[in-house]
């Protein structure tokens, strides 16, 4: 019953460290598959955390800091559009600029607002997503097996939570349901059929890149306002890269991206409860083992030991009508 | 020159169409008029301006100056909407498909009948049903259009034209990639479009194609419209006179072969594609000193993979290769070079060029250690344009400009680029893929007399071509390729109907 308790536990953390990953991972989805590599993934998710925890912190709304977040992200999304679509700029250095951008911006505002060192003001309880205990939570918290489950882990997380598992199916409809999602799907795949099939590829690119910042800005708030109280220099801490992973572990769809964010969270859940731990035989692991886990999977994976990844086809190019 | 090419109405008119790209003067002032329900074909030498004319009429380039009219009306064509809503559709050189996805999704893409696909899909499919019926355009909506063959995916360009309401139907270069089967059953297709009022322009490099299947033909040279004629008062030898703007040799003349010493023997050579199927299947032949030795076949017949092997590509699974009497140990495309072995890849695109290369550059591909063009780990630039330029004056590559881009020469010219290299290098023995592909018709006799002197100087060449003309002006002696084995062999003047039974595996 311990051991199980334990389980709960660690399961309960890896949905939560799974959040970030899965709304940061499916932001990814949207650009990628319209033909824009985004390693800037994780300075939207920086900017639009501290956005959110400035927000927060002035109005102590949370809604607000979600606002505040997503306008935010779209904006880096739409600097990231502008280098490289407009002016047809490298995709990967505009994403590492944006990064180092978010990384720089975030510190000297930060300093010059709240003189913390980087660290935003303590956001008030109103200016937080804070748990929703769902009904019969405590009723069933005594029943056997199921009921930890539900009271600990599918109970009792905040509202983002639960939108971001909401975002895997609407994002699956989106991309294969509707007209959005099929020409999305084509331009990252032969922008020239898209374009020959009149439609403006600029334009499809750039609808993409905000729903891109609109899912990267729930992933900055979440952090700042959801998991802690508070903007903490670079809180980020290369999960943007790790979503990144994900997003190819996932080989760019919906659901295996669900998936594979919470394989990921759950390492990192277990990578925490092991730390200073030791196991019998072995004797402590390093923790750093289970950190690097996520990009020993997708390495291994993109090696082709398990199936394939095949990345869009016109990924990573500006579309020219010149040859 | 406003020849009207059909008693009919005119269906496009373009008047004093003119586009400049940078220094380059691709369409000068070009007056065109295509009648309605008819088939138009233009030709013209590589460069000449033909793409770059029916880009401007699909939206796809904008002109500098000019004015297009469709059905008599004056049209702004803005973009390639704007140009389906004038009932415009166009069959690219390259096709437009996204090859993951089924030829439903490719034909509904842009067209989608509204924000959501489900709605749409029904409808779709109905209509695909009913092209197939009045056109005789089969494929399976279902299928994948990478699991489709080339013939298959062109079929799908033209119903994505139809789907949209295509009133006229431009074709760049059609059948440069179909077999001639494909290519018949295209023709067809054409004709009963045109039969049911479609208007038709056709690009080709082709000339027979023009006499089969058009009404009118119009000839560009230099940017420019130089003719127009009904094709039934012109003749092939008059076109082609047209074209290059003199007379041409349509099959070049060459003496008896001398063969000598065995050059390149292949023994029991079997090669496996990517995917592990077997193309190449016990094959063995010789190629002599001063002899040209032809390889026909259906295309996929797995002559790109025997000349991938031979020219160190593709590793072979087994059998061997003698070059000079002595075995080729590793599949190394440096070494087979060092020893004298000339490589004209099929496909200029993926193997034979950098596109984003200048010329200069890529006229050096694969002989950047030869001390003539550096020392060390350094380049002298000069030496390697000065060779360039020679090689751009003796090949009349268009436009003369080693500094140019690669990707923004024609096709044809490009071709160039990569036979003056190999050519040039005076290699004792050439291997030689599909060497006209997409070139014109002064381009292909000036190739083939080359071919030909490589030949009367004692060199060995392998030469694999789909084009039945091509192989038999050129061979000495003709292998017939089926299924990935030697199904014959046959002297050069051997029939047309005797290797057509043979590559379609009929007939040994
Ligand atoms: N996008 C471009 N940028 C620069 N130059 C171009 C571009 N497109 C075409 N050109 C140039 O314009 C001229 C006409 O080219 P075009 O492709 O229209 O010739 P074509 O008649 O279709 O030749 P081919 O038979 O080889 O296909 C060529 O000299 C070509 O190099
Ligand atoms: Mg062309």
């Amino acid at each position: 019953m311990e051991y199980f308790d334990t389980f709960v536990s660690i399961l309960g953390s890896a949905i939560r460290l799974s959040i970030p990953l899965l709304f940061t991972a499916l932001a990814g989805l949207f650009s990628e598959r319209a033909g824009i590599f985004d390693i800037g993934l994780e300075g939207k998710m920086l900017a639009s955390a501290f956005a959110a925890a400035c927000a927060a912190y002035w109005t102590g709304n949370a809604w607000a800091g979600l606002g505040a977040g997503i306008m935010v992200a779209i904006i880096f999304s739409l600097l990231h559009g502008f280098a490289s679509i407009t002016n047809r700029g490298n995709q990967i250095v505009s994403g590492v600029a944006l990064n180092f951008i978010a990384a720089g911006l975030t510190i000297v505002l930060g300093t010059a607002w709240f003189n913390q060192g980087g660290r935003t003001g303590q956001v008030p309880p109103e200016g937080r997503f804070s748990g929703i205990v769902l009904p019969g939570a405590e009723m069933m918290r005594d029943v056997p097996i199921i009921g930890p489950l539900y009271a600990n882990v599918i109970s009792g997380n905040n509202i983002l939570t639960y939108i971001a598992f909401l975002m895997v199916p609407l994002s699956w409809w989106v991309l294969y349901r509707t007209r959005f999602g099929l020409r999305l799907r084509a331009v990252g795949e032969n922008p020239g059929a898209v374009d020959t099939a009149g439609v403006s590829v600029v334009w499809l690119r750039y609808r993409a890149l905000i729903v891109t910042g609109f899912l990267a800005g729930f992933a900055g708030t979440y952090l700042s306002i959801a998991q802690s109280a508070a903007f903490i220099n670079n809180m980020s801490a290369g999960k943007g890269y790790i979503a990144l992973a994900a997003l190819i572990f996932a080989k760019w769809k919906p659901v295996p991206v669900m998936f594979a964010c919470l394989l990921f969270g759950f390492l990192d859940a277990f990578a925490n409860f092991m730390q200073g731990k030791s196991l019998p035989m072995i004797g402590e692991v390093p923790v750093q083992i289970f950190q690097a886990l996520p990009y020993i999977l997708t390495c291994i994976l993109l090696a082709g030991f398990i199936g394939v990844a095949r990345p869009p086809k016109a990924g990573g190019v500006a579309y020219t009508k010149e040859r | 020159m406003n020849l009207q090419s059909s008693a009919n109405e005119p269906a496009i008119e373009l008047v004093g169409i003119d586009k400049k790209f940078g220094a380059v003067h691709a369409n000068k002032n070009i007056n065109l008029s295509v009648g309605k329900g008819s088939i138009h074909g233009i030709i013209g030498e590589n460069g000449a301006g033909k793409s770059t004319l029916m880009s401007i009429l699909y939206g796809f380039y904008h002109a500098d100056e000019g004015e297009i009219r469709i059905q008599g009306r004056p049209v702004s064509i803005r973009d390639s909407q704007a140009a389906i809503a004038a009932g415009i559709g166009m069959v690219h050189q390259h096709f437009m498909l996204v090859e993951n996805f089924t030829v439903l999704e490719n034909v509904m893409l842009g067209a989608e009948g509204g924000q959501l696909l489900a709605k749409g899909v029904a409808g779709a499919r109905k209509e695909l049903k009913r092209l197939e019926t009045d056109y005789g355009l089969e494929v399976d909506p279902d299928a994948l259009i990478e699991e489709l063959p080339v013939g298959r995916q062109q079929r799908v360009e033209i119903l994505k034209a139809l789907y949209r309401g295509a009133d006229i139907l431009i074709l760049d270069e059609p059948t440069g990639v179909l077999t001639p089967a494909e290519a018949d059953h295209l023709f067809r297709i054409l004709q009963v479009l045109r039969d049911q009022g479609k208007t038709i322009i056709l690009i080709t490099h082709k000339l027979r194609e023009i006499m089969a299947i058009t009404d009118t033909v119009s000839v560009m040279r230099r940017g420019e419209m130089v003719a127009t004629r009904k094709t039934a008062e012109t003749t092939v030898a008059e076109l082609a006179e047209l074209m290059v703007g003199r007379r041409v040799l349509l099959r070049v003349e060459k003496q008896e072969a001398k063969p000598g010493p065995v050059l390149l023997s292949v023994k029991n050579l079997i090669v496996k594609d990517g995917r592990g199927v077997t193309m190449v299947d016990d094959v063995s032949f010789d190629v002599r000193a001063g002899e040209i030795v032809g390889i026909a076949g259906v295309a996929g017949n797995g002559q790109s993979e025997l000349l991938e092997a031979l020219a160190g590509i593709r590793k072979p699974v087994s059998g061997e290769i003698f070059i000079d009497g002595k075995p080729v140990e590793a599949a190394d495309p440096a070494l087979l070079r060092q020893l004298g072995l000339a490589h004209i890849p099929e496909d200029r695109h993926h193997m034979g060029l950098v596109l984003k290369f200048e010329e200069y550059e890529n006229s050096i591909l694969g002989y950047h250690h030869d001390p003539r063009y550096g020392r060390g780990a350094m380049l002298d630039l000069d030496a390697i344009r000065r060779q360039a330029e020679e090689q751009i004056a003796k090949y009349d590559i268009r436009p003369p400009n080693a500094q140019l881009k690669t990707a923004n020469f024609s096709g044809g010219n490009q071709q160039k680029i990569v036979v003056a290299r190999e050519i040039e290098r005076d290699p004792k023995m050439l291997l030689i893929g599909q060497p006209t592909r997409g070139v014109d018709i002064g381009a292909i006799e000036f190739i083939h007399r080359r071919i030909i002197e490589m030949r009367d100087t004692g060199k060995a060449v392998l030469l694999v071509s789909v084009e039945l003309d091509e192989i038999r002006s050129l061979s000495d002696r003709i292998l017939v390729m089926f299924a990935g084995k030697i199904v014959g062999e046959k002297p050069s003047d051997a029939d047309e109907q005797t290797l057509g039974l043979m590559m379609a595996g009929i007939a040994a």
